[in-house]
């Protein structure tokens, strides 16, 4: 009985310490970003692995970041980012709930093959798109606005439309013919009835859809040109170019107020994110 | 015997078409629309500023016969893309392995290991890789401290700045490994009870049990990434800009360059066909083999 007590002891130890020592490795780059925005710019570059600042310079790092790069304020970038990626979010996610919603509960002339149409978008990869997306959007003068950031994810995706449609399948349709029975329409079956069903996978895709286009730096890099509206992530790579700037405290304190967001709503949030794609992962 | 077309009510019609109306119109203008120009221009030489001259299939022509950059990249892509994979499924594996068992602390080690997967298509991320792997960063100080002294960085040999890259990719293995988790979870412990009775050792249990109830997850994250792997870009283009010596010129980013450093649109266009039937290839092929390896319990639904 004893050993049998020793042997479990010593198996947490050791499953401890590899976890621990993973867990190192998977944390360690964020750590270094933070260190780094806290070091001055002249000792930056002296023992470059230590998490521990020689010299401590966090205030003109961030205050640098603040005021951002190209004579446009850090502030802008943020607000920019925001907007895009609530107006992008938003209509992602709602205009696929009503796809989702009717394929799988209304029995439509054509429902089938715009189904297969979804399902095609699904493989084919964003950035092959990219292309003749700037061409159409620069007929319509659409380039280098805001709006052009929010249009390709606007109109929902393929994924989330599949994803939705499949949970919609693994509620009970005697549900809605209840409903239906007790006069309520179709729009209300799907908010009164499914969306409350289904709240998880909604919050699931909203969260999915927030870091997809908050992240984004493919096609702002492409549809866009003016500094004064560019996200976050085009900001960054401005301030990459070797020959403006070699501020490098400053790169990485605004690199690190670029994650914050995602890392708090993810922290907030992880809850959904683990249970969908474990359940995306298992029905595929 | 019914006409078909009556199957359906007319107001159902006109519900789910009012439904699919929103998610219609983005099809078409973002989807459909840029597919038939995309074709079109495929067939053509335009450089935005000109009307386009339809040239036939003298793009594909070109990508194929004169073109040692498209050869380059597409090495590039499928070395990337046929090492990054396994990788990061073997390892999300075996961490959601490590995870699959009772100890104190899971969550908070589950946590830490996703938080790459969810920052790391950030740009910030591809900064914080180069300035690991670049010039004066982490690995070239850390050999300075422990007396080597090297000239050239991982990421400035082109002989391992692809293996940077690729290690990159591997550090985000967090959302695979939840949904390793997530069908561990779902194999039936009578199975390990009844192996177990039986005296079987661990490595026959995980190999004639876990893996074989996990090929189907396997087979649904292979064919996930592999899209994933193929259309690599960020990295490609922050941390090394496709160098040195082109050794990490994605095709995605080689497909922009076409595009928009040198306006060559038809060219590009005709490009990322070529990846479309690469990659739908590849899925067919990933399908076709899966009666040879992939086991579903209920006999293959």
């Amino acid at each position: 009985m004893k050993s049998m007590h020793k042997k479990r002891k010593l198996d947490a130890v050791i499953f401890h310490v590899v976890a621990c020592v993973i867990g190192f490795f998977m944390i360690y780059p964020m750590l270094w970003l933070l260190a780094s925005s806290f070091k001055s710019n002249e000792t930056m570059f002296t023992n470059t692995y230590s998490l521990i600042p020689e010299v401590f310079d966090a205030a003109t790092n961030y205050m640098n970041a603040w005021e951002g790069v190209a004579g446009v304020s850090f502030l802008t970038f943020l607000g920019n980012t925001v907007f895009v990626t609530v107006l992008a979010m938003v209509g992602c996610v709602f205009i696929s709930l009503l796809a989702a919603y009717a394929f799988t509960r209304i029995k439509f002339l054509g429902g089938k093959f715009w189904f297969s149409c979804v399902m095609v978008t699904l493989m084919i990869p964003s950035q092959v798109m990219v292309v003749p997306q700037y061409i159409i959007l620069r007929r319509l003068n659409l380039v280098d606005t805001r709006i052009a950031l929010v249009l390709p994810w606007f109109f929902g995706t393929a994924f989330f439309i599949f994803m939705l449609v499949q949970f919609f399948r693994g509620v009970p349709k005697e549900l809605d013919e209840a409903a239906e029975i007790d006069g309520c329409g179709k729009i209300a079956i799907l908010f009164k009835i499914l969306v409350p069903v289904v709240k998880p996978a909604i919050m699931t895709a909203s969260i999915f859809a927030f870091y997809w286009v908050w992240q984004d730096f493919f096609q702002p890099l492409i549809f866009m040109n003016t500094p004064s509206k560019f996200t976050l992530s085009l900001a960054l790579n401005l301030f990459l170019d070797p020959n403006t700037y070699n501020n490098y405290g400053a790169l990485f304190a605004m690199s690190l107020l670029s994650l914050l967001p995602a890392l708090i709503i993810f922290i907030i949030f992880q809850r959904y994110l683990v249970e969908g794609i474990a359940m995306d992962g298992i029905k595929g | 015997m019914k006409n078909k077309v009556k199957e359906y009510k007319r107001r159902d019609n006109i519900a789910g078409y009012v439904m699919l109306a929103p998610w219609l119109f983005g099809f078409v203008l973002m989807y459909f629309l840029p597919m038939l120009i995309s074709i079109y221009y495929s067939f053509t030489d335009y450089n935005l500023l000109n009307d386009a001259q339809v040239i036939g299939f003298d793009n594909y022509v070109r990508i194929f016969t004169n073109d040692d950059t498209f050869w380059q990249a597409l090495k590039v892509t499928f070395i990337y893309t046929i090492f990054l994979v396994p990788l990061r499924l073997a390892f999300a594996l075996i961490v959601a392995m490590l995870l699959n068992t009772k100890h104190r602390g899971l969550g908070l080690y589950r946590t830490i290991y996703y938080i790459p997967s969810i920052i790391g298509g950030s740009i910030a991320v591809s900064i914080v890789w180069q300035q690991i792997f670049g010039n004066k960063g982490v690995v070239m100080s850390l050999l300075s401290v422990l007396g080597i002294n090297q000239e050239v960085s991982l990421l400035g040999n082109p002989k391992t700045a692809l293996a940077v890259i690729i290690l990159m990719g591997v550090w985000q293995f967090g959302s695979s490994m939840l949904i390793f988790l997530a069908a561990l979870k779902q194999i039936p412990g009578s199975l390990y009870e009844s192996a177990m009775v039986d005296g079987a050792k661990k490595p026959t249990i995980f190999f004639k049990i876990t893996l074989p109830m996990l090929t189907p997850t396997i087979f649904f994250n292979l064919i996930l990434q592999m899209v994933n792997g193929f259309r690599v870009f960020t990295e490609s283009y922050v941390i090394t800009d496709g160098g040195p010596l082109d050794s990490t010129l994605s095709y995605v980013l080689y497909l922009y360059r076409r595009a928009f450093t040198y306006f060559d649109m038809g060219y590009s266009c005709a490009l990322a066909w070529i990846l479309v039937i690469i990659i739908a290839v590849f899925t067919v092929v990933l399908f076709k083999t899966q009666n040879n390896w992939v086991y579903y319990e209920s006999g293959g639904e």
